[in-house]
């Protein structure tokens, strides 16, 4: 891939519990168990500009964690993350800029904008924070065409997000990490919760844009297929472990660890019984017929 | 067919009324608020009274009795002469005034500490959980009484002792509410996109407090009004030149037997205000309290 590393995570360790077995919460009885779960365990990843990076694992395997590493929101005990080579900290010990270059797409669509806003506040909220990425003239036709960006119409802009769907949320939650423009968008199973076809649609949306807006990804999802349709590379995590890391047809075509090939295994299980005619497509390329063929009529 | 219609639209209809009854039941303690909240406002302005005039040929009169000055004191008056309809009106003036300023102080204080401790979690929050443990380990009256009882009477006093206590509950609720808003999304998308503090506060976390504080708001401001009552009839409360339905209630002490209307009357219009808003509260909370969150 490109030489130039946007975002580097180098053995990142992340646990929780720890703060629960401090001396004060001991001193005033306050802690529950002093028990430490280990959610990421020496990571190490990278992600290029220009480049989608799947990050794929069951649940609990540690991938949210990373991610939220990554943007910093969970604070490592170990490790660094590197953001153009400089090592970055929690958001909030973060420059303007290198709070822009990262941005988040959250799983819940409508838990991800506060919905007593409404949808023009939304945005307003991001430019104001960022007024570098602010347009210069006109912010109403700068909403629209940013709304138009993300496939919503300008009607939208008055609504309250309590009143949008789950689809229209997570439009604008993509138009919102937009606003800034970021240079990598972590999307932290950012389809998980919305139906399938709407599914569909925003991946559409999200490969359309990092295409035009020359942004990398960092994707994060339980579902082989959708990463399949979306990522240049994948990464799998278990149980806080990178197990395998490649270029995706390699992962998903010839999987060199155990617990890659059980993923897939269970992903064909799961679409052969949806389609029982397509035959087991033994040894060659294991990837779900289905996937393939939504891939086909998508691009 | 048409007689079970009939009866049919005989039960809507009675369903409908008695629907429509507890609504109008549901409204009385509007009224009677409003009611006060009138009296309170407007009624100083057309009975004349002076807290410090005695007139001791009108001592103890009935309600309903002429005055010496041939007015009638429909509430009877004191033991030195004061009419006690011009006490109750004045009362409710200060009531109303000393239960606001002390329900804004203390929810102003609870919700700014509340919002901090349960957002930023960590030492402010447990200063905060302990400091609580370590303040309801008493009597909150006895603290009140402390502090009025320590300083030169008057309504900052009071007000500052009584709010001494009442922003407790508000820390407690808006904590509460800030520990479950700060794990949702939208506060994490503001923290990312590099929102300060502050505004997250502000914009993210205390709108969704509203609905609880203000329920609450109404059932502490009912304490207030007690409790300042109650101060003022130990003699702690508000200087003597103040007119206040404890001070009132005290002075009827001792004609408790002879004329029970000074200690009664502003003894009633204290409890009616305290029903009338304690239902009000529960109305409230039912609508807006925790678990009617967005």
């Amino acid at each position: 891939m490109t030489g130039q590393n946007l975002v580097e995570v180098r053995d990142l360790r992340v646990s929780f519990g720890r703060r629960t077995g401090s001396r004060l919460h001991r001193w005033t009885g306050t802690g529950t168990a002093p028990r430490e779960v280990v959610a990421v365990d020496g990571v190490s990843l990278t992600v290029a500009a220009d480049e989608t990076v799947g990050l794929v694992g069951e649940s609990g395997s540690g991938k949210t964690t990373l991610a939220r590493a990554v943007v910093g929101l969970a604070r490592p005990d170990a490790g660094t993350v590197l953001l153009d080579g400089d090592r970055v900290g929690p958001v909030g010990r973060r420059t303007a800029a290198q709070q822009r270059a990262v941005q988040m797409v959250f799983q819940d669509p409508r838990s991800s904008l506060n919905p007593r806003m409404s949808v023009a506040a939304i945005i307003g909220e991001a430019w104001r924070t960022h007024p570098v990425s602010a347009p210069a003239g006109d912010r109403a036709a700068a909403l629209r065409q940013l709304l138009d960006d993300v496939g919503l119409d300008e009607s939208v802009a008055r609504h309250r997000a309590g009143e949008l769907s789950g689809g229209q949320c997570q439009r604008i939650s993509i138009a919102r990490a937009l606003a800034v423009k970021p240079r990598l968008l972590v999307c932290d199973e950012a389809v998980s919760a919305l139906d399938v076809s709407v599914q569909a649609q925003i991946l559409r949306l999200l490969d359309d844009l990092r295409r035009r807006h020359h942004l990398a990804m960092l994707f994060i999802s339980h579902d082989l297929g959708v990463v399949h349709q979306i990522a240049d590379r994948i990464a799998v995590m278990r149980r806080g472990v990178l197990v395998e890391e490649g270029r995706a047809t390699d992962v998903l075509g010839s999987p060199r660890h155990e617990y890659t090939r059980s993923l897939l295994d269970a992903a064909l299980e799961l679409d052969t019984e949806d389609s029982p005619p397509v035959p087991d497509p033994a040894g060659g390329e294991p990837m779900p017929a289905g996937g393939t063929s939504e891939r086909t009529t998508e691009r | 067919m048409s007689v079970l219609v009939d009866a049919r639209s005989g039960q809507q209809v009675a369903a409908r009324r008695a629907h429509a009854t507890r609504r109008w039941l549901g409204r009385i303690p509007y009224v009677v608020l409003a009611l006060y909240a009138v009296i309170g406002g407007v009624g100083p302005l057309l009975i004349d009274y002076d807290p410090v005039h005695v007139s001791l040929d009108d001592r103890l009169l009935r309600p309903g009795s002429h005055l010496s000055t041939g007015a009638t004191a429909w509430f009877g008056t004191d033991g030195v002469g004061r009419d006690v309809l011009a006490q109750v009106v004045y009362g409710a003036r200060t009531s109303v005034l000393i239960g606001v300023c002390t329900v804004a102080v203390s929810c102003l204080v609870g919700v700014a500490i509340g919002t901090v401790a349960g957002y930023f979690r960590g030492w402010p929050d447990m200063v905060l959980a302990r400091g609580i443990d370590i303040l309801l380990a008493f009597p909150a009256i006895l603290l009140t009484i402390v502090i009025a009882g320590a300083f030169e009477r008057s309504v900052l006093v009071v007000v500052v002792a009584l709010s001494a206590t009442a922003w407790i509950s508000f820390a407690r609720v808006t904590r509460s509410v800030a520990l479950s808003i700060r794990e949702r999304a939208w506060v994490d998308a503001a923290r990312v996109l590099g929102v300060r503090p502050v505004s997250i506060l502000l914009r993210h976390i205390v709108p969704f407090t509203a609905g609880p504080v203000v329920a609450l708001a109404t059932l502490e401001f009912a304490l207030v009004v007690l409790a300042e009552a109650g101060l003022s009839f130990l003699g702690i409360g508000l200087p003597n030149s103040a007119v206040s339905w404890g001070q009132t209630i005290a002075n009827g002490k001792q004609y408790l037997e002879s004329a029970w209307w000074i200690s009664a009357l502003p003894g009633i219009a204290l409890s009616l205000l305290i029903i009338n808003i304690g239902i009000l509260g529960d109305q409230l909370t039912a609508r807006y309290g925790r678990g009617h969150l967005r």
